[in-house]
């Protein structure tokens, strides 16, 4: 009876509990994906921008719909302290070498440092790639070369080294699809991944 | 067959640690109090700070955190709030992996990154009341007042 009486209590606790709320938002680009809500009642599926669902007490959450000034009014602390949004670019090589080009070498002095600064605690990832010149042996120590002329110029810019790792991938991952052999600038690069 | 039986346990029981040991993430926001229970100590949080597998994020009342993890999801708690980190494992090749977390109570921002967008249902968050299965990309979640 005892026990009865405690689970009637937390049911009926749990029937005035606040619901637990979801809300789907656009991302910084505008897209909406998708999110199930699921739970012993059943699924509901969100969307669209702004689609929300409340849930409680093992019930299929209800679906609803909110607006950007609720959603700030509401959310404005959490959403103020999302991370910045990770960042990536290209930096390009000349031909058959270790040099960056100029274009590339000024860019990641002036804009690339800028960026970097603005992040939290950086983390650099550093991945070098090669065109189809030469051997695979020959190109995975070239790109794995060119990652690191980038990470000792990041050093010298004042970034921690702890923070900036680095991988060689030779050609096996082109930007321009190119058959072997073949000179392309645009493969010469050094993929650089900031968050 | 015990003999195999018996490696099979360790090759398990070493991988499960080798996921624990790995880095899931990075503080980049941290506000007011906000504090990480880790193998039943708690540590106060700061900027740089890295995260793992099992570490339950607890924010005070004034507090708000924002972290970043390594397959690029965002996550951000606000004030009066929990979360555990139940599950993450991320390959930086392949972009397979696991994120699973419970939000136990106050709010929590999620944008998802390579893990959700590799995988169907890769990345979960458990609520008192529901598991989201999320497809991506950017979601709020408040758990209610109990």
């Amino acid at each position: 009876m005892k026990i009865r009486g405690l689970l009637l209590l937390a049911l009926l606790l749990n029937a005035c509990a606040a619901p637990d709320r979801i809300v789907l938002l656009p991302d910084d680009h505008g897209r909406v994906g998708k999110l199930n809500v699921g739970n012993a009642g059943g699924d509901t599926l969100l969307d669209s921008a702004y689609a929300t669902a409340s849930a409680s007490g093992g019930r299929k959450a209800e679906a609803g719909r909110t607006d950007p000034q609720a959603v700030n009014q509401e959310f404005g602390t959490v959403l103020a302290a999302l991370p910045p949004a990770p960042y990536s670019n290209m930096l390009y090589f000349k031909n058959d070498t270790d040099d960056l080009t100029d274009e590339s070498r000024d860019y990641a002095r002036n804009e690339l440092k800028q960026k970097i600064a603005g992040f939290p605690a950086p983390e650099i990832v550093l991945i070098g790639h090669t065109d189809t010149v030469g051997g695979d042996e020959f190109n995975d120590r070239l790109s794995l070369e060119r990652a690191k002329v980038v990470k000792q110029l990041l050093i010298g810019l004042g970034f921690d080294a702890a923070h900036i790792s680095v991988a060689g991938r030779g050609k096996r991952e082109l930007l321009v699809p190119t058959a072997d052999g073949v000179a392309e600038p645009r493969n010469r690069r050094v993929e650089v991944l900031v968050r | 067959m015990k003999a195999m039986l018996f490696g099979v346990l360790c090759a398990a029981l070493l991988s499960a640690a080798a996921g624990a040991d790995e880095v899931a993430g990075v503080f980049k926001v941290v506000k007011g109090g906000v504090s990480l229970q880790r193998q039943g100590a708690s540590l106060p949080a700061a900027v740089g700070m890295p995260v793992y597998q099992s570490d339950l994020v607890i924010t005070a009342a004034d507090g708000s955190a924002g972290i970043t993890f390594e397959d690029n999801s965002l996550l951000s708690l606000g004030p009066s709030s929990r979360l555990s980190l139940d599950r993450f494992n991320f390959n930086s090749t392949t972009h397979a992996g696991a994120f699973e977390t419970t939000l136990s109570s106050g709010k929590l921002a999620v944008v998802s990154g390579k893990i959700a967008h590799q995988q169907l249902d890769a990345m979960k968050v458990r609520t008192p009341s529901s598991i989201l299965g999320v497809r991506g990309t950017k979601f709020l979640v408040e758990v209610g007042a109990r």
